[in-house]
This record gives C-alpha cells, sequence and structure tokens, in this order.
C-alpha cells in the first residue's frame, strides 16, 4: 500500500474499507452507507453534484483536510462546564468509562449497535457517513413515565481525528429527560455526529447543545426525532466554534398535539461559517412548532439559516411559527437565509418572518447616552438579541451555562 | 367541470367558434434548427447583425438544460416538435357580435368588459376608424389606429413599435440595449427566445420626457399572431416617465402550448418605469388536460441614480406559470418594486416571485406577493433578495401572504435572503392561512352569500396589489379574481 | 315576529343552549341579562346561523317561517340583524364597499333596484351624520384598527343601514364612553316601528334607560330563567344574579 494519505470522499471510503471488518452492527447497514456515500461524495465537495440543500454550504475544506490521528484531550478537558449532572465523555467519538458516570437506561453504541430507521444514509450524505463509519455513541432509554433528569454527553475532540458517533435517544411514553451535550477540543478533527430521537406519547426531550469546538474544528451533525401525540420536543443549539459547521434537525410531529421548538443561535467571528439546517414535518394535526434562529456574525464569517415547515395533507390546524434574526457585526460578514413553507393542509397557520441588520444605533445611543460605554452597550444589546431564542432554556444552571459561553465568545470579541 | 373552466374550454377548443376555417398559413416546417432560425430572420427582413445574435444563441441554447428547480411537473417539451414560425395571412373572423360563441360573451359581460372591447377580443373584424383610449402596439390589421397614436407618441419623441420594426429602423438602439439586462444565456428560456422571438414591443422615451399616455398591449396578444416567443424592450433614459400594460384580462385563445417571452427594462437617472400585467391565459380544464406553460424572463435594471422599477402582475391563467419579474438595482437610491397576485385553481401550477439585487447605495425595494390556490392546484412564492457589499443602506421590505382555498392544494413560500452589508436592512414576512370562518359568517350575517363573501375577502386580501395596478386594469382585475374563482368555494 | 320553543344547541359536544322559550312580539324591544358564559352570544349566533353551532332541537319561527333552514345571508335578507360582541375584522375590505354589498345583496333578495356607488354614499353619509360618526368611518378597512368603541358604533351604523326587522344587538353597549351609549340608543330608537323588533344583550341599566324594553329575561346556563318588565333589570342592577339564581335553582 502507498503511504499517500487519501483525502475527501476517498479517504473516508479507504478508511471504511480497512475498518469494516471491526465495525459494530449490521455490516449490510454499512455496506449500503457506503455505496450511498460513494455516489453522493461530499457535499460541496470537490466531486460531488449541486444539492439544493446545500446551496449556501460547501464541506470542501472537509474535503481537503488530512484526518488521521488523535491527541491528549487534557486541556480540552479542563474547559468543560461543570455542572453537577451524570455525564458521559467521549473522546475522539471513544467512550471513556473512567472519565463517565453511571447513567441508567444507558448503553453504548460499541456494546448495542443498531442503526435507526430515521435517519436515511441513501438521503444525506453526512448520514452515509456517519452509518459507514460509527462505531461508539450513546444510546439512551428512558422508560415509561420516568423522569430521568439531566444528563450531559461530552464530547472531546483532539488532533486530526474523524470521528462520527452514533446517539440514539429513545423516550417512552410520558418520560422526561433533559440533555446537555458539550461538544469542545484542540485540533483540526471532524466531528459528525447521527443523533436519532423517539419521543413516545406525551414525552418531553429537553435537548440543549453547546457547541464549543475548536477553531480549526469541523463540525457536522444531523438529528432525526420524532414526536408521537402529545410529546414535545425543546431543542437548543448554541453554535460558538468550528471552521465549518452544519447543525441540521429534522423533526416529525406523528401524532396529535405534538409540539416541537427548534431554537438555535450561531455566534460566529474571523472565516467561521455555521449553517444552520432545520426541516419540521407535520404529519398529524393540531399539532405546534416554533422556532427561534439567530446570527451574530462578526469578522469575515457567514451565518446560513435554512429552515423549512413542511404541513402535510391531512395536518390540519397545524400552528407553525418561525423566525430566524441576523446581525451583521461586521462589514465582511455574510448572512444567507432560507425559510420555505410548504403547506397541502388549508386549516393552518403557518407563519415566517426573517430579518437583517445590525445594531440598532437608537438603542446603541440611548444606552450611551445613559453613560453606559460602547462596547459594554453592545454587548448588552447582543445579549438581549438572543434572549428571544434562549428563553427556551428554562433549567437555570444549564442557561447560565451557555450565558456564559456568550460573553466569553463576547470578551474574545472585543480583545 | 366548473362553468369557468367550461368557458374557457369553450375559448380554447376553437370548434365552437364557428369561425376558424379557411386558414392560410406562412408556416415554417416543424423543428428547430439553424435554417428555420435563418428563415425567421429573412421573413423579418432582418440586417445581418440581429441573424447572428439568433444563431449566437441557438447555439447556447443547445448547451443548456431545461431548468428543473421550479416546483412544477409537466410531461417532457419536445422543442423539435413545434413551429417557431406561423404567421398567419389575414383571415376572416366573424362579422359581428352575433356570430360570436355567446359563452364567451357571457364571460366577457362577466368581466365588464366594454362591448366595443369585447367585439375585439373575440376576434370581430374591427372597424378601423374606431379608437381605443390607450395606446395599442397595434400588430393586428388596423394600421390607421397604430398610426393615430404614433403621432401623438412621436411627437414627444416616444418609439412605440413592434420590435421587429425596431430592429430595422432603430438598429442603433436596439443593438446597445437587446440583452444587456437579460444576457442570451441567462436561462434555457432566455436563449430559446433570443433564438426564435417574432414579436414584441419596443418602447423608447427619450431624455425627460413624461410618456402622455399609458401604452399597452392589450389587444395585440389577441391578434391572431400571437408571439410565442414574444421580445420586449423598455428604455426610459434620464427623467423619463412611462407606465406600459401588458395582457387582458379576457382568457386568450392560444393554440401555443409554450410561451417564453423575455422583457428587458432600462431605466437611467430618475426614470421611472412602471410594468403592468394580468395575464389569464388559458390554464387548462378542471381535468388538467391543456393549457399554457408560460416561461417568461423579465428583468429590469435600474441603471441610473434615483431610477425605479415597479412590476406588477396579477397571475391567473397558464397551466404553469415559471416567471420572476426582477429588479437589479445598481444606480445608488433606485427603487424596485414587486407587487403581484397569483392565484392557482385545478391543476394549476404557479411558481412565481422575483429577484431584488442590490447593488447601490441606498437601494430599496418591496416585495408583496398574494397567492392564493384553490382544487388541486400548487402556488409557489419563490424569491430572491441579495444585498451586495457595495448597497450600503440598502433596504428590502417582503410580505409573502398565501391563502388556500379547500384541502386539495397546496402553498409554498421558498424566499432566498442574501446579505452582504451591515448597513442594510432586510425583513421578510410570510403567513399562510385560510378565509377565516368568522369573516365568512360576519359578511353572510350582512346578506353576502358565501361566493360573494369570499370574493370580497379575496379582493381584500389582494388589495395592497390591486391598488398599484392602473385604474381600468384594476377593476378588471378584480372581476378576474372573482370569476378565477367561480366554483372553487363550499 | 320571534318565536322561539324549546332551543337547544351545542358547540361541539359541549351543550350550551338547554331549552330555550321565547316569543318577542312585533314592535317590542326585549332585554336580555345574565351572568358571562350563560349562552346569551350563543343564542344570538344560532339565530343568524353560524355554522359551528349545531342545533340538537327545537324551534325558531320568524315572520311564519323557520328560520333554521336558512343559511345565514338568507336570514339576513329576511331582516334578522346581528350586532356582534366583537366586531370581525376584514383587511382590505373597504367599509364603504362592504356596506354597499350587503345593502344591494338584501335588495336583490326583496327584488328591489340596487343602488350604485353615488346614491350609496349618499344614504351613508347622512346615517353617518346622524349617528355623529366621522366620515372616514366610510373609507376604512371594516373594523381594522378601529378601536373596541368604533368597532360597536360601526355595528350600529350597518343596522342603520340594512333596516333589519330583527336586530340582536349583543352588548352593543359596553365598553362605550356615554355619548355613544345615546349613539346606540338612538339608533334602535330610530328604528322602532310595528314591524321592528330588538333582542337586547346587555349588563347594564344605562342603556334600558334609553331603550326601555317591553320586557327582561335573565338567562343563566342556557335557559331562561327568570322574566319580568323593565324592573327586573333595575332589580338585577342593584342586587346582581346571585338571587335569581338561588331562585331558579
Ligand atoms: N367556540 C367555542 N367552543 C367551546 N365552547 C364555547 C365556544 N364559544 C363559547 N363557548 C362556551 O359556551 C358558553 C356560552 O358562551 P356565550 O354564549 O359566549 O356566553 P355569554 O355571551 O352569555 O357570555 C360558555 O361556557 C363558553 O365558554
Ligand atoms: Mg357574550
Amino acid at each position: 500500500m502507498s503511504v499517500v494519505t487519501q483525502t475527501g470522499a476517498a479517504g473516508f471510503l479507504a478508511r471504511y474499507e480497512a475498518l469494516k471488518d471491526r465495525l459494530p452492527g449490521d455490516a449490510a447497514v454499512r455496506a449500503a452507507a457506503a455505496e450511498s456515500f460513494r455516489v453522493a461524495g461530499l457535499p460541496g465537495g470537490t466531486s460531488a453534484r449541486r444539492i439544493e440543500a446545500w446551496k449556501y454550504t460547501s464541506l470542501r475544506p472537509v474535503a481537503e483536510a488530512v484526518f488521521q490521528g488523535s491527541a491528549s484531550a487534557a486541556g480540552a478537558m479542563a474547559a468543560l462546564p461543570k455542572m453537577n449532572a451524570p455525564r458521559l465523555v467521549f473522546v475522539d467519538g471513544k467512550l471513556q468509562a473512567h472519565l463517565s458516570d453511571m447513567v441508567p437506561g444507558f448503553k453504548s453504541f460499541a456494546d448495542q449497535a443498531v442503526f435507526g430507521g430515521l435517519a436515511r444514509p441513501d438521503r444525506d450524505p453526512l448520514v452515509a457517513l456517519n452509518t459507514m463509519l460509527a462505531d461508539d455513541g450513546a444510546c439512551l432509554r428512558v422508560p415509561a413515565g420516568v423522569d430521568a433528569g439531566v444528563i450531559q454527553i461530552v464530547s472531546i475532540g483532539t488532533g486530526t481525528a474523524a470521528f462520527h458517533p452514533r446517539h440514539v435517544l429513545k423516550l417512552e411514553a410520558g418520560s422526561t429527560l433533559v440533555v446537555l451535550e458539550t461538544a469542545i477540543g484542540e485540533g483540526n478533527y471532524l466531528h459528525n455526529p447521527v443523533t436519532e430521537i423517539s419521543i413516545g406519547s406525551g414525552a418531553h426531550l429537553t435537548h440543549v447543545r453547546l457547541q464549543d469546538e475548536a477553531a480549526a474544528a469541523f463540525h457536522l451533525s444531523t438529528i432525526y426525532a420524532e414526536i408521537a401525540d402529545g410529546g414535545t420536543y425543546d431543542g437548543f443549539s448554541l453554535v460558538l466554534g468550528g471552521r465549518v459547521t452544519r447543525t441540521e434537525i429534522h423533526v416529525r410531529l406523528m401524532g396529535p398535539k405534538a409540539a416541537a421548538h427548534m431554537n438555535g443561535a450561531q455566534l460566529l467571528s474571523g472565516a467561521q461559517h455555521a449553517d444552520f439546517t432545520s426541516v419540521v414535518r407535520h404529519d398529524a394535526p393540531h399539532c405546534n412548532s416554533r422556532q427561534t434562529v439567530k446570527n451574530v456574525l462578526g469578522g469575515k464569517s457567514r451565518g446560513v439559516f435554512q429552515g423549512r415547515i413542511e404541513v402535510a395533507r391531512q395536518a390540519q390546524k397545524t400552528d407553525g411559527y418561525q423566525m430566524n434574526q441576523a446581525l451583521l457585526l461586521s462589514p465582511d460578514a455574510e448572512i444567507d437565509s432560507k425559510p420555505e413553507l410548504e403547506i397541502f393542509a388549508d386549516d393552518v397557520k403557518c407563519s415566517h418572518g426573517a430579518t437583517v441588520g445590525e445594531l440598532d444605533a437608537e438603542q446603541l445611543f440611548y444606552l450611551r447616552s445613559r453613560g453606559v460605554p460602547d462596547s459594554e452597550a453592545r454587548a448588552l444589546l447582543v445579549r438581549a438579541f438572543l434572549v428571544e431564542a434562549l428563553d427556551l432554556v428554562t433549567n437555570e444552571t444549564i442557561r447560565s451555562i451557555l450565558e456564559q459561553r456568550v460573553d466569553a465568545w463576547w470578551e474574545r470579541q472585543a480583545a | 367541470m366548473s362553468a369557468t373552466a367550461e368557458i374557457l374550454d369553450s375559448v380554447q377548443s376553437g370548434y365552437k367558434w364557428g369561425f376558424e376555417t379557411d386558414i392560410e398559413m406562412d408556416l415554417a416546417p416543424k423543428g428547430l434548427n439553424e435554417d428555420i432560425i435563418r428563415l425567421i430572420s429573412s421573413r423579418k427582413d432582418e440586417p445581418a447583425w440581429m441573424l447572428e445574435y439568433r444563431l449566437k444563441a441557438f447555439t447556447a441554447w443547445k448547451q443548456m438544460a431545461e431548468p428543473e428547480w421550479a416546483r412544477v411537473t409537466h410531461p417532457p417539451i419536445d422543442y423539435q416538435d413545434l413551429h417557431y414560425y406561423a404567421a398567419p395571412k389575414k383571415k376572416a373572423g366573424p362579422k359581428s357580435l352575433d356570430e360570436v360563441d355567446p359563452e364567451l360573451l357571457k364571460m366577457y359581460e362577466k368581466l365588464g368588459i366594454p362591448l366595443k372591447e369585447r367585439a375585439i377580443l373575440a376576434g370581430v373584424e374591427p372597424d378601423p376608424n374606431e379608437r381605443p383610449q390607450i395606446a395599442v402596439d397595434a400588430v393586428f390589421d388596423s394600421v390607421s389606429v397604430a398610426t393615430t397614436f404614433r403621432e401623438t407618441l412621436s411627437k414627444v419623441g416616444v418609439i412605440f413599435c413592434p420590435i421587429s420594426e425596431a430592429v430595422r429602423d432603430h438598429p442603433d438602439l436596439v443593438k446597445q440595449y437587446l440583452g444587456s439586462v437579460v444576457p442570451v444565456a441567462d436561462n434555457y428560456f432566455s436563449a430559446l427566445n433570443a433564438a426564435v422571438f417574432t414579436d414584441g414591443s419596443f418602447v423608447y422615451i427619450p431624455k425627460g420626457v413624461r410618456c402622455p399616455m399609458e401604452l399597452s398591449t392589450y389587444f395585440r396578444i389577441n391578434a391572431r399572431n400571437t408571439g410565442q416567443f414574444e421580445r420586449t424592450l423598455i428604455i426610459a433614459e434620464a427623467g423619463a416617465h412611462v407606465s406600459y400594460l401588458e395582457g387582458c384580462t379576457a382568457p386568450q385563445r392560444d393554440e401555443n402550448q409554450l410561451h417564453a417571452a423575455v422583457v428587458e427594462l432600462i431605466a437611467m437617472d430618475d426614470a421611472t418605469i412602471k410594468y403592468s400585467t394580468v395575464q389569464n391565459w388559458y390554464p387548462g380544464d378542471a381535468d388538467g388536460k391543456g393549457g399554457i406553460y408560460n416561461f417568461v424572463t423579465k428583468r429590469g435594471a435600474c441603471r441610473g441614480e434615483r431610477s425605479k422599477i415597479s412590476w406588477t402582475q396579477v397571475e391567473t391563467g397558464s397551466a404553469i406559470t415559471w416567471k420572476y419579474p426582477s429588479c437589479v438595482l445598481i444606480g445608488e437610491d433606485s427603487v424596485g418594486e414587486f407587487y403581484s397576485v397569483a392565484v392557482t385553481t385545478n391543476h394549476q401550477q404557479a411558481d412565481t416571485g422575483t429577484k431584488m439585487i442590490h447593488i447601490g447605495k441606498g437601494s430599496r425595494s418591496t416585495i408583496v406577493s398574494k397567492g392564493i390556490s384553490a382544487g388541486r392546484s400548487n402556488n409557489t412564492y419563490r424569491g430572491l433578495v441579495r444585498i451586495l457589499p457595495s448597497a450600503a443602506g440598502a433596504r428590502n421590505h417582503t410580505q409573502c401572504d398565501s391563502l388556500l382555498i379547500g384541502d386539495e392544494c397546496g402553498a409554498h413560500t421558498v424566499p432566498y435572503i442574501e446579505s452582504r452589508n451591515p448597513s442594510a436592512k432586510v425583513e421578510h414576512e410570510a403567513t399562510t392561512s385560510k378565509i377565516a370562518e368568522d369573516q365568512l359568517f360576519y359578511c353572510r350575517q350582512r346578506g353576502l352569500s358565501e361566493e360573494d363573501a369570499v370574493n370580497l375577502i379575496v379582493n381584500g386580501f389582494c388589495k395592497e396589489v390591486l391598488k398599484e395596478l392602473p385604474m381600468e386594469f384594476a377593476v378588471e382585475a378584480q372581476k378576474l379574481l372573482a370569476v378565477s374563482l367561480e366554483g372553487s368555494v363550499g | 315576529m320571534l318565536e322561539i320553543r324549546g332551543l337547544t344547541a351545542s358547540i361541539g359536544e359541549k351543550p350550551i343552549l338547554k331549552g330555550i322559550d321565547l316569543v318577542v312580539p312585533d314592535g317590542e324591544v326585549h332585554a336580555i341579562m345574565g351572568p358571562n358564559g350563560s349562552g346569551k352570544s350563543t343564542l344570538g349566533y344560532v339565530l343568524s346561523g353560524r355554522d359551528d353551532y349545531t342545533v340538537t332541537g327545537g324551534s325558531v319561527t320568524f315572520n311564519g317561517i323557520d328560520l333554521l333552514d336558512m343559511e345565514p345571508e338568507a336570514r339576513a335578507a329576511a331582516g334578522v340583524f346581528l350586532a356582534f360582541q366583537a366586531p370581525i375584522e376584514l383587511p382590505g375590505v373597504n367599509n364603504a364597499n362592504f356596506l354597499r354589498t350587503a345593502l344591494n345583496a338584501i335588495r336583490r333578495a326583496h327584488g328591489e333596484s340596487e343602488l350604485d356607488a353615488i346614491q350609496f354614499l349618499k344614504l351613508a353619509r347622512a346615517e353617518t351624520k346622524r349617528l355623529a360618526m366621522p366620515d372616514d368611518m366610510l373609507k376604512r378597512n371594516v373594523n381594522v384598527g378601529f378601536s373596541g368603541g368604533e368597532k360597536k358604533r360601526n355595528e350600529v351604523l350597518q343596522m342603520a343601514l340594512l333596516r333589519p326587522k330583527l336586530a340582536i344587538l349583543d352588548e352593543t353597549d359596553s365598553g362605550l364612553d356615554i355619548d355613544a351609549l345615546k349613539i346606540v340608543a338612538d339608533g334602535v330608537n330610530a328604528l322602532r316601528s310595528p314591524t321592528f323588533s330588538a333582542l337586547v344583550v346587555t349588563h347594564h341599566q344605562r342603556l334600558l334607560d334609553h331603550l326601555v324594553p317591553n320586557r327582561v329575561h335573565v338567562l343563566a346556563h342556557g335557559r331562561i330563567i327568570r322574566s319580568g318588565g323593565p324592573e327586573l333589570a333595575k332589580e338585577l342592577e342593584k342586587s346582581g344574579y346571585a338571587d335569581v339564581l338561588a331562585a331558579a335553582a
């Protein structure tokens, strides 16, 4: 074998060929995923077709990077937010038992590699990539009626590793769970998780994601959630780190009175690129979806928002709302936004709104005229801008962790 | 089949008219190739440069593929199975209204079209001494009508003539501006149009001139040599003003399945162009059979400072509409507007919207789109607002509202918002709803029938757009909405 | 004029009216009072034919015809007018245009000639003036951006123009200042004739001072639990519904 390291899709496929006999779970599923990935390639990568879903995001930097090895996780570990809740720690995608707590209902994907049917490798190249190479992850099952409290899932990336964790969250009827996912690290690694979520009838999942990856890292995450009647998904993603980020969330409201919130905030600077893409599908009547996504863009960064509300014919009395707003803090920043409505039922109330602009000069002046220094006034207004999206996070400890991260981000900008 | 569809069907099928006999056509053989293009060019007595332009476009077209991104579906079009040149020779129409299909007349009456105009629409041989009140680019036989207006217009230096004539008489203007807003290879249909266009209007408003009347193609598309591939070019020099009306509220009798028009507008400093369209071509029958494919490229360039281009459209016809009247806002403080009502019923598909490209400092744009879907139709708003880094202080406001009538149709909103200047402000709002039960009940409690109540509410829903239409168009457009939605309710 | 016998009605599965008997003779004004949620508005909606209210029993005859069988617009044409407790907004629909369309629809139903825009405006202006309403009320969109009081006055204007035989006023006096209250009362009094009757839902004696009802009925839990002369309203104003409710229980 030659020593030349392959990059891009070919590199991932070569890795699959080398590992495939040792990967857990159904080999046929992986083989099919590999075939899908071979055909699709990396979106926006060198050879791939143009796909509308990837109109504003190119994975060429991912395709050109060399992923080959891990490094020490100690430095990143020290930066973990302190929180008094059981945690599962993964380093470069591998569960670290010695750093993790006992969590009832938990199995590692390495031990119980079952691919769910929600994420479809044939439709989504990143799901194909993940399905082809996933070797670990968190599978959490909350039994009916149980309140499982708060659980943390921590990912630490290092060096030039590429890892593709596979998470499964299953909430049975009437159960409750709060998950805080934190992604941090040091290096130029690739973190490509896929999470499949099923929320049973009347169950409630709060899914808070803090993405504060290393500045040179790639974070491409895909979430598929299915919600039964009366169930609720409250999702919030805070995106701060990473060179190229894609957060893609698909939520399907399957039974009457199911509800989904898919909020997010992306704070970017330098040459960061972060894409927040979501699809909420109303398949049942009387469901409700709400989404507020905010982008704060400095430097030469580029924020992308794509959000689609789909309402099937039978989903009468749907109430769908979506708002996305961007603040451009610098003349070189860019926002691309595509909020979509696709509606086939007539008795619905769906609306979306989008605004793009800079900080309000009058508000800024008002604050300064009251003696607040310029930079503080800006910080205040940016925080105020984020409140609407953050308000979904009602757990006070988690909320304050997020707020601290936002403040730290702002201080880094000011410095 | 609804009453509307039935009337439209009778309009379309032709036999019922009883005067479609003895058509003597100057017909090119089917198919598209260089020879056909040479034939078109020679029939139009075109100079060599025009032929070259066409051939270049044809070469580009052959290398392009039909766009697939719009939310429309249709069987593949065989471009070699069409006639690209079909100039009917003079043929006899009905001599008077008595010879015209009474169903069609009933429809015109519902639309409140004046008697005289009904006759013209129905193809009754015009009396050359009659004058409509709007300047008409009259391609139909009445030479005298056209010349009368041309005199008034030429007194102030306005040129308003068929584009084929402009190619011969004003070659420098045409050469300078044709394809300057919509380049030959802009898209598949614009390339096709550039290769084979046979008809359309040319308008030139000189510096500082306010065009003394509204210019209209009102009757022209009813002329039997309707261009399948219309080409329109409007130039407003510095300080000029013009309002141009396209189309007609009556259903158009038309055998051409495929229409691919290109419209280019150019506005210099302080110039204003207002372009209004009412499109009610044959939408196909209640089962979705037949109907026009309307694949149009309309774009205006606001080249001058404080220039303004305003598009207003009421789209109720065609089986498929693919149309995005756009503005490229180059000049400082230039203004682009797009006001649209799109109604789809039965099996119609409309994918329509606009593009506002902000380049100039302080450029502003407004988008108001009202989509109404009924029957089994699909109605999509697709729009792009792009703010380039140079467009400091640019503003856009977009309002897209969809109304669904019945539970078998679809309403879709696909806006793209791209901003690269922090001082620009973009606001987009969209809503989808049905007619509220309590509004309907309120109207009915006051004595209105359900259908009248729906019409009233729909007209209210479209008000912001309808008020942008010139008066005489607005009234007809309102009635047209009512007729289009007839039978969709209940 | 109006004869209601054993009327029961529900919203969805929920029974609201549980057997209403009420006769309003020609030329009379009857007041309906009763605690919130007792079904007063429901009665108005059922009489005017709102879709989501299902009549489950009983009958309503209006000048000899069976009202319950008719579409809402047919009832309006027959002369039933409901002044909504919460008037509906119609964005983009011009008030004058709305009123003219309604008036002409009713005139058409009576075989009368339609009014053109000019004739109508003359009539409408006269009415707005008589009711001391600003002229621009006609130009604005129906109830859009109207204050609560303006909406109520707009209902009275509509009533004045449509000249119903039976006017049902659902708390048209709520939230009005003293002058506006007088306008409402004058609006009703102006229509008073041997062929006009009114059913006035109200919580306040003040309106009844101006209107002097022939009868006052108390509606509670979907039934009329007590009826009396004008003095009953005064009694209720003083002592509230508690005694009447207790007596009926
Ligand atoms: N749309 C509705 N759906 C269900 N219940 C309703 C609805 N509208 C009214 N109700 C109920 O019907 C009852 C009577 O209401 P209403 O006639 O408005 O009372 P009133 O006018 O006397 O205050 C109340 O209990 C109210 O909550
Ligand atoms: Mg009430």
